[in-house]
Formats: C-alpha cells, structure tokens, sequence
C-alpha cells in the first residue's frame, strides 16, 4: 500500500496535496519575482510573501501527516 | 594541488563519523544492516555521480543549457558530456572539483539513512540513492556550484554577491536534509514508536560510544570538507585554512555546550545523544559560512544551531516525524540556518547589498523544489518498489531479515 494510499481519509489526503503543490508555488512567486521586478521593496516583499506561502505549505504537510501517522505503522 | 587534494582525502571520514553516529542512535538488531547501507549508498552515490551526475552539474564557466527571462541568460542544467568524458585526470581543478563533488554526494546519501534507520530496505535505499546522485544533488549544485542561477543572483539581479555557499551547507547539508525529511513521510514511524494517543516512545540507540567517536571523526572530515570546498569552489588561498579549520571548530564547540548547558536545564543531566547531534548540527551550520564570517560570528552560528538542533529533534518527534538518527534537526535545519547566517553575520564588501535575500531565495528554493522534487521522486519508487520492511522484518530486526546475522551474534540484545 503506497503513503497516499494510506492517507485517503478524513481528509488528510487533499490536505497533504495542498500543502506539496504550495511549496513550488511559493517558489514560483520568488522567482518570478526576481526577474520580473525591480531591485526595491516591492520585490523583497514578494519575495518575503514567496517564502510565506513555503511555509503554510509545510504546515499543511506537517498537518496532514500528523493526522494520519498512528496507522502507518503496520 | 597537493594541500587542496588532502583535504579532500579528509572527507571520507565526514562519512564514517555519519555512518557511526547513524548505527549507534538505533538498535542494535539493524546495526550491521546500518553500516552495510552507507556502504552501499556511497558506493551507489560515487559510480552515478562519476557516470551521469557530474554532466548534470558542471562547473562553472562550462557548457550548460540557458534559460532567458527577464532579459537576461539563466543557467540552469549543465550540458557536458557523461562518464567525466573531457575531464583531465591528472590533478586538474576540474577533476579535483569531481572528486570533491563525488565524495560530498556521498555523505550527502549517507544522510537519509538516519530518518529511515531500522525499516528502509538496503534495495530501495541504493535505487533512492542513484536518484539523489544522478538528478536531485547535481541539479541543486550546478545552480549553487556550477555557475548556475542562483550563483548568478548578484550578476543578473542585484542581490549580494549572489548566493553563497562555500562549503555546502546547502549543496550537501540541506539537500541531504530535506531528502531525509521525505524517507521518513514515505516510510511512517517504526513500529511502537508511537501509540494510538500519539504519544513518542523512547527507543533509545544502542551504542553512544559510537555516536560520541563518530562525532569526533567527523570534526576532522569537516575540516577537511570545509577547506576544498571553500579552495576549490571560492578561490580561498591556503593562507585562509587556518581560519577556515577555527571557523569549523567554533561552531561545533558553541553548539555542543549550548545542548549541554539546555539538556542539563531541561532534563537535570546533560543528554549525550542530544548533545551529539548538537555537535553535529555546529559542523552543518559551519559548512556555508566557514570562510565568509568572523570567529565571533561562528561562534554565535554555532549557538544557535545547537538550540535549534536541542529543540528541533523534540519537536519534530513531536510532529510524528520519527528519525532515529537526527538527520532532519541536524542537516536540514543546521544546513538552513548556516546558509541564513551567511546573509545575517557574514562579511560583505562596501556597496554590496541584499545578501540576506539572495540566501532566503536559496532556502526557498531548498524547501518549494528538492523537497517536493525529492518526495515525488521517492514516492513513486516506493510505489514500483516499496521501500518499507514487512512488520515482521520489522520485529526480528534489520540485520537477520535482511542479512541472515546479527551484528552481534556473541551478544544478548542490548
């Protein structure tokens, strides 16, 4: 039985997709922030708010395998 | 050439002291398995990176496929030609940069096996292996290493110097780190490690002497790793080593008496496999910044991995994250906090500025694309070929299941 397999209940399963698809999202907002914006604050924050969303994603992971861990151990 | 060359020699025992620290923090019936496995994964690690993942990764300056936006060229994969094909073998900095290369993918490999202690299977292992050589590492080093983006930050963005690390406390470290972080999702907990309420059970390692050794072996192997990563990636004269060794000293010192002094508060005796890890955990932070900080600057670098390393290994078995060997706490967030440090406390030329970004842009890199990259990657292996022990194997230990005999056959179980 796959990891995902395992999780596909209450939940847990979408909330562990959200959190892996923010991590490349956030990264996607750093990086276009640095080449499509200018030195200055506008870009630190951008890239501040990239980092951010990084985080809430590792939250969810967190979140999701917290939920579902006492059942994996076979 | 010589100078640079024997400290590359040094490294290997960076990986035996892992390898050590890794067998003696779990139980005793999977310690021949543990040391077995770091076998296999640094010998599976050289033979992919020598044959596809240095092509991958390149070296500065050398052919590479370029991205443009924003009006300007981004390096992102290297191009050259596989098996070191086009590589001097005599002493070149090009090969000694392979060698380097070849032994840090290695101890990079050795790190997962921490997470993944007593249930990972040895097959799985080498074929997770083979992808964190051939793909995951070189791709991360050629943007760091190899002339790639990330290296380019200042050139083409204005931030700092561009992203600095001088020794691989990204490269090595955090990649390593994250990588261990998906071994244990995938894999779960160890049997008993957690109960229904999801409380943590103490299943204490079964050596500390060969934790407490490996430490120190590894001290000298980052010494070594230190110096030829920051002679041959950065220039650094040899003049520099001395700093560079006191650099890789003082933060390990700093780290390990703050676990001690926490420990001691926390628990009314000093805890040694927390104080270990510490140890461990100073050396990571040291690996960005050993020649881009003051020694007062390393000292305080050192501090504070120590308290992340005390409080993160807590934490995340808190967080259901069951690591036997402390990988995670030690290489990940050891390796994240000495690349941060970089940007926050290192030495910057007059009119340069934005290095704290260009070092948040890396680690946001580390986490938004070698983790997920690493998690997929290893997800899918584990649904062709499951990388988790049966229970039983399990229960009778790593080393008879999958080895036929004990590490210590002449022994009672510890």
């Amino acid at each position: 039985m796959s990891a995902f397999e395992d999780d596909n209940q209450d939940g847990v399963f979408p909330m562990k997709i959200a959190g892996f698809l923010l991590l490349p999202a956030g990264w996607m907002i750093v990086a276009s922030a640095i080449v499509l914006l200018p030195p200055g604050a506008a870009r630190m924050a951008f890239i501040c708010a990239g980092a951010a969303v990084e985080v809430l994603g590792m939250v969810l992971i967190f979140r999701a395998h917290l939920a579902d861990s006492p059942g994996k151990a076979r | 050439v010589a100078l640079c060359t024997a400290c590359i020699f040094l490294i290997p025992l960076a990986i035996a002291g892992l390898a050590l620290i890794n067998t003696g923090l779990g139980r005793s019936r999977s310690a021949a398995h543990s040391m077995l496995a770091a076998l296999c994964v640094v010998s599976v690690a050289a033979v992919v990176y020598a044959a596809w993942g240095f092509a991958v990764q390149g070296v500065a300056g050398g052919p590479a496929h370029l991205l443009h936006a924003g009006g300007k060229a981004w390096s992102w994969i290297g191009s050259g030609p596989i098996l070191l094909r086009g590589v001097d073998l005599e002493a070149s900095p090009d090969f000694l940069i392979a060698l380097l290369q070849m032994f840090s993918v290695a101890l990079a490999a050795t790190i997962p096996l921490g997470s993944g202690a007593e249930r990972w299977r040895l097959g799985p292992c080498c074929v997770s292996t083979a992808i964190l050589a051939g793909f995951i590492y070189p791709l991360f080093a050629h943007w760091v290493w190899g002339g790639g983006w990330l290296s380019q930050l200042g050139a083409n963005a204005g931030l700092g110097r561009g992203f600095l690390d001088a020794a691989g406390g990204s490269t090595v470290q955090a990649v390593g780190g994250v990588t261990a972080l998906a071994i244990a999702w995938i894999l779960g907990s160890r049997h008993g490690k957690y109960a229904s309420e999801g409380m943590p059970a103490a299943l204490p390692g079964h050596n500390i002497v060969l934790v407490l050794s490996g430490c120190l072996l590894a001290w000298v192997g980052w010494m070594g790793l230190n110096c030829a990563g920051t002679m041959l990636m950065y220039g650094a004269s040899p003049a520099a080593l001395a700093a560079i060794a006191a650099n890789t000293t003082l933060p390990a010192a700093a780290a390990v008496l703050t676990s001690v002094i926490m420990t001691r508060a926390r628990f009314g005796k000093p805890d040694a496999s927390l104080s270990g890890n510490a140890w461990m955990g100073g050396l990571v932070a040291s690996s960005a910044g050993c020649a881009l900080v003051s020694a007062m600057a390393a000292i305080v670098i050192g501090a504070v991995a120590g308290a992340i390393v005390t409080v993160g290994i807590e934490w995340l078995d808190r967080l259901e994250v069951d690591d036997p060997g402390g990988s995670i706490a030690v290489h990940a967030l050891g390796g994240l906090w000495g690349v941060l440090a970089v940007g926050v406390v290192g030495r910057t030329p007059a009119g340069v500025s934005g290095q704290w970004l260009a070092q948040l842009v890396g680690m946001a890199t580390i986490i938004g694309v070698v983790l997920p990259l690493a998690y997929l990657l290893n997800w899918i292996l584990n649904l062709i070929y499951p990388n988790r022990v049966a229970l039983q194997g399990e229960r009778e230990g790593m080393d008879l299941h999958e080895l036929g005999a004990g590490a210590y056959p002449e022994a009672a179980e510890f």
